[in-house]
């Protein structure tokens, strides 16, 4: 009885995990076999022309290309500010109260769904009266992914073993000299993870810029113009009636799924590379 | 090497530091709070006109005529959510047991990734995936099998594609809550006699279930916020959902389609972010009890 019992909920278990690691598959596979038929060379190295939408001649670079700009300037932004964030909360507060505090506020603030902190911009847009703008879009997109960040270089940094903290104090190194040349370089690997992962969630995300980000059909020249991305060029044109331009959206699909598909696998490669100069 | 002078602005430049790490600490909970006060201010008009019951629990919505009544919303991302959740938590658990208890390293290492993946595929692409063909193997299959009409953009497609979404969030704080269980214990269970799963079951499971508990919380908070995978999904009708085949309308599919081209009435607007203010309310609400209840985890040492 025991052993039916056993076998019955480790076959469950089994079917469980083959239902989680198979909608996985099923997702990449939906997306990759409806996707391909539209997806040509022209999609990645155009922007759209006269008629794009009705299904004429054209492609995406415009959102490519703004996706690319909009997550690599929100990543910056938030680097700038959660790295020193993760310093504080692993060499300046210590074991205080403080940290305790920072990290709940953190944990909350990862928490917040992306659509929130869009509509938190845009309503500091009408505020101050800025139109939808490149500029905005990578702000909206840092707000989102600082937290995340923040979060992950803390879990990393928090891993580095107090012994080599200890060592280098004992070298004589002041606080800020430890965690910038021992903690920070010994973290590395997870915070070059950290940051591919946080990049390919700015670059993935549509419900936080779709009020601040506007949409065109040019690649932005300047931090003041409107700017398309992947996610929303795949929403806008899957909305059309025409079977030809959902046809490109599935086809976005698959290049968006690419771009995160290689993301994780540079960062595993990048952690195992980098994982050589980290002391065991 | 080091001069006098040298070792001086060293001290100064880590003193520096220790104020200037603080700022974008300072910055993330000022945001924070910011984003509660926008909430609250923008929301504010729309209390004046119109009692809190009437806002919760009045179905008619017209905003035309100035009628918020957010049943409709309210009710859409309950459905969904709880469907959703209710598909994944058995399957989460499940697969978080076996890879923390059962499978062989090789399978872990394997699945592990997968499941990593999975958390970072754009949500955009989930509603696609979604379109392409849950919505289509709805319409045309599970519908006409229950004997109802569906246009396959409804309550099941969200709740489904939800689910998927939340796999990796759930499983992956179960798995490192198992892990947490210390080994002594599955020991001291297994020399007492105990079958293995007997082991998982009485010892390992209820030991983590307090963590368990918060890793569902928080795949609970996940699934109630994401827009865009079931704002593609789930037909966007504002009614009351009577059966999984109907379409809803869930708050931030309403935000998400609305905000930002109803300006020209004010109070729509105040009413859109009063919905923002429900959604980020419950949001932190659900974060700060499964953190409470993960804290509490961690200090007993599991």
């Amino acid at each position: 009885m025991r052993r039916i019992e056993e076998a019955v909920f480790k076959a469950l278990m089994v079917i469980s995990l083959f239902i989680v690691l198979g909608s996985l598959l099923a997702v990449i596979l939906v997306v990759v076999i409806r996707g391909a038929p539209a997806l040509t060379l022209s999609m990645v190295t155009q922007v759209p022309q006269g008629g794009f939408y009705l299904g004429k001649e054209g492609g995406i670079l415009n959102a490519i290309i703004g996706s690319l700009y909009v997550a690599t300037g929100a990543t910056l932004i938030a680097i700038v500010i959660a790295l020193p964030f993760a310093w504080y909360l692993n060499q300046y507060a210590g074991k205080s109260r403080f940290a305790d505090i920072f990290r709940a506020i953190l944990d909350i603030a990862t928490g917040v769904p992306s659509l929130l902190y869009g509509a938190f911009a845009f309503s500091i847009m009408l505020a101050i009266g800025a139109k939808t703008s490149l500029l905005w879009g990578i702000l909206t997109i840092a707000l989102f992914i600082t937290p995340l960040l923040a979060r992950s270089f803390d879990e990393v940094i928090q891993t580095v073993p107090f012994k080599l903290k200890e060592a280098s104090f004992a070298l004589g190194a002041t606080r800020l000299e430890t965690v910038l040349y021992v903690v920070s370089r010994q973290a590395l690997p997870g915070i070059l993870t950290g940051i591919l992962l946080a990049f390919g969630r700015g670059i993935g995300d549509a419900a936080s810029i779709l009020f601040t980000a506007g949409y065109t059909d040019s690649i932005p020249t300047s931090l003041g113009d409107p700017v398309a991305t992947l996610p929303l060029a795949i929403f806008f044109q899957l909305g059309s009636p025409i079977p030809a331009v959902q046809a490109r959206a599935y086809a976005s699909g698959i290049i968006l799924l690419a771009i995160v598909l290689i993301l994780s696998v540079v960062s595993r490669v990048l952690t195992k590379r980098y994982m050589k100069y980290v002391i065991k | 090497m080091v001069r006098q002078k040298g070792i001086i602005s060293r001290r100064y430049r880590d003193l520096i530091a220790e104020r200037a790490v603080l700022i974008p600490a300072i910055l993330v909970s000022v945001i924070l709070i910011a984003m509660v006060i926008v909430f609250l201010d923008k929301a504010s008009p729309i209390f004046i006109t119109q009692p809190i019951t009437t806002l919760l629990f009045s179905s008619s919505w017209h905003p035309l005529s100035g009628q918020f009544g957010f049943f409709p919303f309210i009710s859409g991302t309950v459905w969904v959510t709880l469907l959703a959740m209710g598909i994944t938590i058995p399957i989460s658990i499940l697969s978080a047991v076996y890879l923390a208890e059962y499978a062989h390293r090789r399978v872990r290492g394997v699945a592990q990734p997968l499941i990593d993946l999975l958390a970072g595929i754009p949500s955009v692409v989930f509603g696609l995936f979604g379109i392409l063909l849950i919505v289509p193997l709805i319409k045309e299959q599970i519908a006409p099998l229950a004997g109802v009409n569906s246009s396959g953009y409804c309550v099941l497609a969200g709740g489904l594609v939800l689910a998927i979404m939340v796999f990796p969030i759930v499983i992956s704080i179960s798995y490192e809550v198992i892990r947490a269980v210390p080994t002594e214990m599955r020991e001291a269970a297994l020399a007492l006699g105990a079958t293995r799963w007997e082991t998982v079951k009485f010892v390992v499971l209820r030991k983590a279930l307090t963590g368990i508990i918060a890793a569902i919380i928080l795949g609970f908070s996940r699934a109630f916020g994401e827009t865009m995978a079931v704002l593609m999904v789930v037909g966007n009708v504002p009614i009351v959902p009577q059966s999984v085949f109907d379409p809803a309308y869930p708050i931030p599919a309403l935000i998400a389609n609305n905000y930002g081209e109803m300006m020209s009435i004010p109070a729509y607007d105040s009413a859109l972010m009063f919905a923002a203010l429900i959604l980020f309310v419950i949001v932190v609400a659900f974060n700060i009890l499964a953190r409470i209840v993960l804290v509490r985890v961690y200090r007993k040492g599991v």
